[in-house]
Order: structure tokens, then C-alpha cells, then sequence
């Protein structure tokens, strides 16, 4: 494929529509500030409420939620390259509720929401990483995708329950582990934002860097050994990256599953198995994924909220159906 | 950043730290090869030939195919060395290793959509680095890669629509695009019928007269014959017999290596031998 295709097929729809989900990210809401008084104040228009809305709540929303599609999409592509599984998700695996149980576990140990860095969902996400590709590594799971996903269900679920534990336990501290059991970008800001800013940025720095050696590792260990590189370490940067990335989107937002897994599926659909191809078009397709959800989650329900993690799951169960489905899981 | 910009197909100036013993880049000093506690290769030591066929022979599980993973590092040695010029191949970086030596698996793997054209680029990956990306160079090599293995018209295709033979090409073409002196090939024609077989060895052969060193694995003593200037017989991880396949195949070696009662007869066209297997060896009767 050459980059003219990559453009066209890949980075132009993406561009699209990520472009129409931020301005229906700007204009739409679960509130009364319709698309017209939005559009108004965003031009620059008299209207203090209009204005409040979409500069103060939905703007950094809008930008929160780019920031959460962008690293659970390359975390997702990197992921599934380095497990070499296309149902690799960090949802799907137990990365986020590893993270978020992380943090659940320092809230209750005294910490508050407001001085907890991202550094403890990181750590979480690292240690969600190490146990599903351990647990898929035990003998006879290495081969089978669905075997993986089963041994991060059965993390997940055991992550989930010490959530709700910890609910039981510490009943003060209930609202603000709730949030952290189903995700959400409403009520974000920008603050929040900057505090990932450091974490997202190392992880898509080492995605860049470990690219095209992950790439290489398609071809399997050996050929990949063969063209000059070590499988053992490119999956080790892979899976910090992934770390990095989880920890980073689910101290912003919480644990959002399928993002990880709907992203790549789509753009493996425009621009092929290359691995670089797949995180160009990604990070494109990430916040146009999470944005669209997040919008869709205002609307729905009006005038309440459907949480963003119940719209992603909405979302991708039925993807995840379709690759389970499909007549044999593409092998990567 | 690589400072040299390609690799020398026909190297005059190659090392050899034992002058009397015939040109070779790449040695095994007394190498010891293992599965988990299974010593497969011990004790072993050998040359490759500059610029011949190399063909490694022998019956399943004599460590034909543990060897050449030991020469291409994907098997650490467990003790000895294999060495490179000299040098010891743990004590060069992977990535230099990988301009030198060429290495294609057994049944290698691809993800689904991949292109011909795709797979043969990361042959290129070797020669490229943060700072030195594609240039006209890799182009140039993909092309000729491409050209060897006769695979133009289906450089857009993805490997999965290839038939056997095609696809086998379109993995040598990878390992050639790597311009690698020497190049290791793990059976490059199981699973291929006679045409397409003679077409991956002829492929080897004409790499062999541009100067590069393939080492072939492979199933059919008469095939390796046919297409060997040096043959190494194997079993049980040693060598048995070692040289030109005319010098080496006697009835005594087939017995030897297979357990099996041949003839040995000549090719017509090419004067080498052709094997022809009687019975299997009675028990008791074998070497």
C-alpha cells in the first residue's frame, strides 16, 4: 500500500469523521443548550449559559475524551500486535480494571481523587498487563485468542469484585469509587487532562519507537529475530507502552472497555495488517470512537447521562461477536 | 545511524582465522545446541564454504534443523560458539548479524492482507533505523528481490491467495531483499511439488553464482544432490560425512544415515547421484 492509499483509504475518513464528532461533541447535549445557541456561543455570541456550557463543561469533555480514544486505540493496536491475538483489549484483558482497582485501592487507603497522580492506574494497568499474558502463556492457551480472552474475563471479573469489595468496606468513599468501576468522561477537566499529559505522552513515544520492530514480530519470533531484532524486549516496551497508555486513559476517564478492540477492527478493515499503517489510522479512529460514544451517551437518555463505558460496551460487544464469529479469527 | 550503506553481496575480503582450511565467513567451534535437556548438536564443529550451496542432510531429528536455528542465534548455544569472522555471534549486535546472515524459517507466518510486496520490504528492516528510513537503496533491493523470485505480476497480491509454491517464493524474496552474504533456509521446499521445488532451487543456485552462501535444510537426498556443492551429512547431531555430494553418497552412508539398502546411480544430465532405495535395512544388519 503506498502512502497515497494510507491517506485515502485510512487517514482521510478518519480525519472526517473525528472532525464530525468534535463538533458534535461541541454542540450536542444532554442539557437545554441546543445545536443553534451551542453554534452561537461558539462564534462568539452573548449567551452566558451557551458559553458556560460548551467552553467550560464541554470543551475540555471533548478534549478528554480525545485524549482517552487516543491511547486506548495505539494501546489496543499495540496490545493485540504484541499478544499477536485480535481480541487483545485492554478491557477485554483486565488492563483497565486492573488500573482502576489500583486506584480504588489507594482511595480507600486515604488517598483523594484530587491528589492521586496517574501513577497508580499505571502500575495497576502494568500489573493487568503481566497477569493476562502470563495467564495466556500457560500451557495450551498460547495459540487459541479465545483463551486469552478468557483468562482476562476471569482477571476482570476478579478486579470488578475486589472493586465492589472495597464499596462494602469503605462505604464513604462510595461515589467516588463508583465512577471508577464503569467509566465516564463527564465532569472532567482540564487539570485532569494535564496530570495524564507526562504518562500518555511516554507511551506513545515508546509506541513510535517500538513500531516497527512490533511489526516485525508478525512474521513470527524467529523471522523477526532474523531481521535484526529481540522479541523478548519489543514486547516488553510493547506491553509499558500499553501500560502507560490503560493507566494514563482510565485515571482520566475510568475503565472504558472495547475501545481497544473496535478501533484496531476498523482500521485493520481500511488500511490492512501493518502495524504502522494501523496506529497512523488510530489515532484518528480513537477519539473518533470514544467522542461519537461519549455524544451518542448524552442523547440517548435525555436529560440524563448513560455512562461512556456502558456505550462503548454497547458498541463493542457486537464487534467482539463479529471477529469471534467471523469465519476464522485473523490470525496476526 | 548505519554508516555503511549496503552490504557487499561479493565480499574478496573475507576472514579467515585458519588460513588452511577452505574460505568461510561463518564456523561452529565445538557447539553444543539443546531443547530444554535434550542435547540435540554437541561437540560440533564446522565450516561453511564461501559462495557454494551448502546442504545439510540427514534423518528426522538428526538436529538439521536445531543447527541452522543455532547458526542464525535463534537457538543461544549452550556451549562453543558459532562465529562470525571470527567473531563470536553473541558478541555482535543482532542487528549487524542481521546484515550478514539471512534466516528463513520453517513454515513461516504472516498476518492475513499482507501483500508480496509488503513482505518482502521487511527484508529491508536490517538496513533501516530511527533516522535512516526508506531510501531509493531498499527500493532498488526490492525490486531485484522481486525480480529473482519472478513474483512482479503478483507483488499486490496477499500471501493468502498464493499458491504454495508463490508464496515459498515470496519468503526467499524476502530473505533475498535482506542482502545478506549468507542466507539460511529451513526445508524452502516442503510442501512444494516437483516444479515449484525446482523453482525455489534454482533460485538458491543462482543466488550461489552471484556470490552469495545459501545453507539449505532439505528432506531428498537425490533433490540436495542435485543442487549441493558441499554436503554435510548429519545424525544424531554429529557429522557422518562432509564435501561434494559425488565424493560423499555411497551406498554405506545411505545405509548409515536412513537405515536404508540403496543403489546409488548417476544423473545423465548432471553426473551427480541419484539415489534409488531398495528395502529398509534388516535389524541387527544396521551400521
Amino acid at each position: 500500500m503506498t502512502l497515497r492509499a494510507l491517506f485515502l483509504r485510512g487517514l482521510l475518513p478518519g480525519a472526517g469523521v473525528l472532525l464530525a464528532a468534535v463538533v458534535a461533541s461541541l454542540l450536542l447535549g444532554a442539557g437545554d443548550v441546543g445545536p443553534e445557541r451551542a453554534l452561537s456561543a461558539l462564534l462568539g455570541g452573548a449567551d452566558g449559559d451557551a458559553r458556560f456550557t460548551v467552553l467550560e463543561l464541554r470543551l475540555p469533555r471533548t478534549l478528554v475524551a480525545v485524549a482517552v480514544g487516543l491511547a486506548l486505540g495505539i494501546a489496543g493496536a499495540l496490545l493485540q500486535a504484541a499478544a499477536r491475538n485480535p481480541l487483545a483489549e485492554p478491557g477485554l484483558l483486565g488492563v483497565s480494571a486492573g488500573a482502576s482497582f489500583a486506584v480504588v485501592v489507594a482511595l480507600v487507603l486515604g488517598a483523594s481523587a484530587a491528589t492521586l497522580g496517574p501513577y497508580v492506574a499505571v502500575l495497576g494497568a502494568g500489573a493487568g498487563c503481566l497477569l493476562a499474558l502470563g495467564a495466556a502463556r500457560l500451557r495450551g492457551a498460547g495459540d487459541d485468542p479465545v483463551r486469552l480472552v478468557l483468562a482476562g474475563a476471569a482477571f476482570s471479573g476478579l478486579m470488578a469484585a475486589g472493586s465492589s469489595v472495597m464499596l462494602l468496606v469503605d462505604a464513604r468513599a462510595a461515589d467516588e469509587i463508583r465512577f471508577w468501576t464503569i467509566g465516564s468522561v463527564a465532569g472532567r477537566e482540564l487539570a485532569d487532562l494535564w496530570a495524564v499529559v507526562p504518562v500518555v505522552g511516554l507511551g506513545l513515544l515508546l509506541a513510535v519507537l517500538v513500531a516497527p520492530a512490533l511489526t516485525a514480530l508478525s512474521l513470527g519470533d524467529d523471522v523477526a529475530t532474523g531481521l535484526g531484532h529481540r522479541p523478548g524486549r519489543v514486547r516488553a516496551v510493547a506491553v509499558a507502552a500499553v501500560a502507560l497508555l490503560v493507566g494514563g486513559a482510565t485515571a482520566l476517564a475510568g475503565p472504558v472497555a472495547f475501545v481497544g478492540l473496535v478501533v484496531p477492527f476498523a482500521a485493520r478493515a481500511l488500511v490492512g495488517p501493518d502495524l504502522r499503517r494501523l496506529l497512523a489510522v488510530s489515532v484518528l479512529l480513537g477519539p473518533a470512537t470514544v467522542l461519537t460514544a461519549d455524544v451518542v451517551s448524552r442523547l440517548v437518555a435525555r436529560p440524563y447521562e448513560m455512562p461512556l463505558g456502558v456505550m462503548t460496551a454497547l458498541l463493542g460487544a457486537p464487534v467482539l461477536v463479529a471477529v469471534v464469529r467471523s469465519h476464522r479469527l485473523p490470525s496476526l | 545511524m548505519n554508516p555503511d550503506q549496503s552490504v557487499p553481496v561479493n565480499p574478496g575480503q573475507s576472514v579467515s582465522a585458519h588460513p588452511a582450511e577452505p574460505d568461510s565467513r561463518l564456523r561452529t567451534r565445538d557447539l553444543r545446541l539443546a531443547h530444554g535437556s535434550r542435547v540435540v548438536v554437541d561437540g560440533l564443529d564446522l565450516a561453511l564454504p564461501e559462495h557454494q550451496v551448502t546442504v545439510i542432510v540427514g534423518p528426522n531429528g538428526c538436529g538439521k534443523s536445531t543447527l541452522l536455528g543455532g547458526l542464525a542465534r535463534t537457538l543461544p548455544a549452550r556451549s562453543g560458539a558459532v562465529l562470525l569472522d571470527g567473531r563470536e555471534l553473541t558478541r555482535i549486535p543482532t542487528r549487524e548479524i542481521a546484515r550478514t546472515i539471512g534466516m528463513l524459517p520453517q513454515s513461516a507466518i504472516a498476518p492475513d492482507g499482507l501483500t508480496v510486496r509488503d513482505l518482502v520490504r521487511y527484508g529491508r528492516q536490517p538496513h533501516q533505523g530511527l533516522l535512516r528510513q526508506w531510501s531509493a537503496d531498499d527500493a532498488r533491493a526490492v525490486e531485484e528481490a522481486l525480480t529473482a523470485a519472478d513474483l512482479h505480476g503478483l507483488a499486490d497480491r496477499p500471501l493468502e491467495t498464493l499458491s504454495g509454491g508463490q508464496r515459498q517464493r515470496a519468503w526467499i524474496a524476502m530473505a533475498v531483499a535482506q542482502e545478506t552474504p549468507i542466507l539460511l533456509l529451513d526445508e524452502p521446499t516442503s510442501a512444494l511439488d516437483m516444479g515449484h521445488a525446482l523453482e525455489v532451487l534454482e533460485l538458491v543456485r543462482s543466488l550461489a553464482a552471484q556470490g552469495r552462501t545459501p545453507v539449505l535444510v532439505l528432506h531428498d537426498l537425490t533433490t540436495a544432490c542435485r543442487y549441493a556443492d558441499h554436503m554435510i551429512a548429519l545424525k544424531d547431531g554429529a557429522i557422518v560425512a562432509q564435501g561434494p555430494p559425488t565424493a560423499i553418497i555411497t551406498p554405506d552412508l545411505v545405509r548409515e544415515l536412513y537405515g536404508v539398502e540403496s543403489a546409488i546411480l548417476t544423473d545423465p544430465v548432471h553426473d551427480t547421484p541419484v539415489i534409488c532405495p531398495l528395502r529398509v535395512t534388516p535389524s541387527g544388519a544396521a551400521a
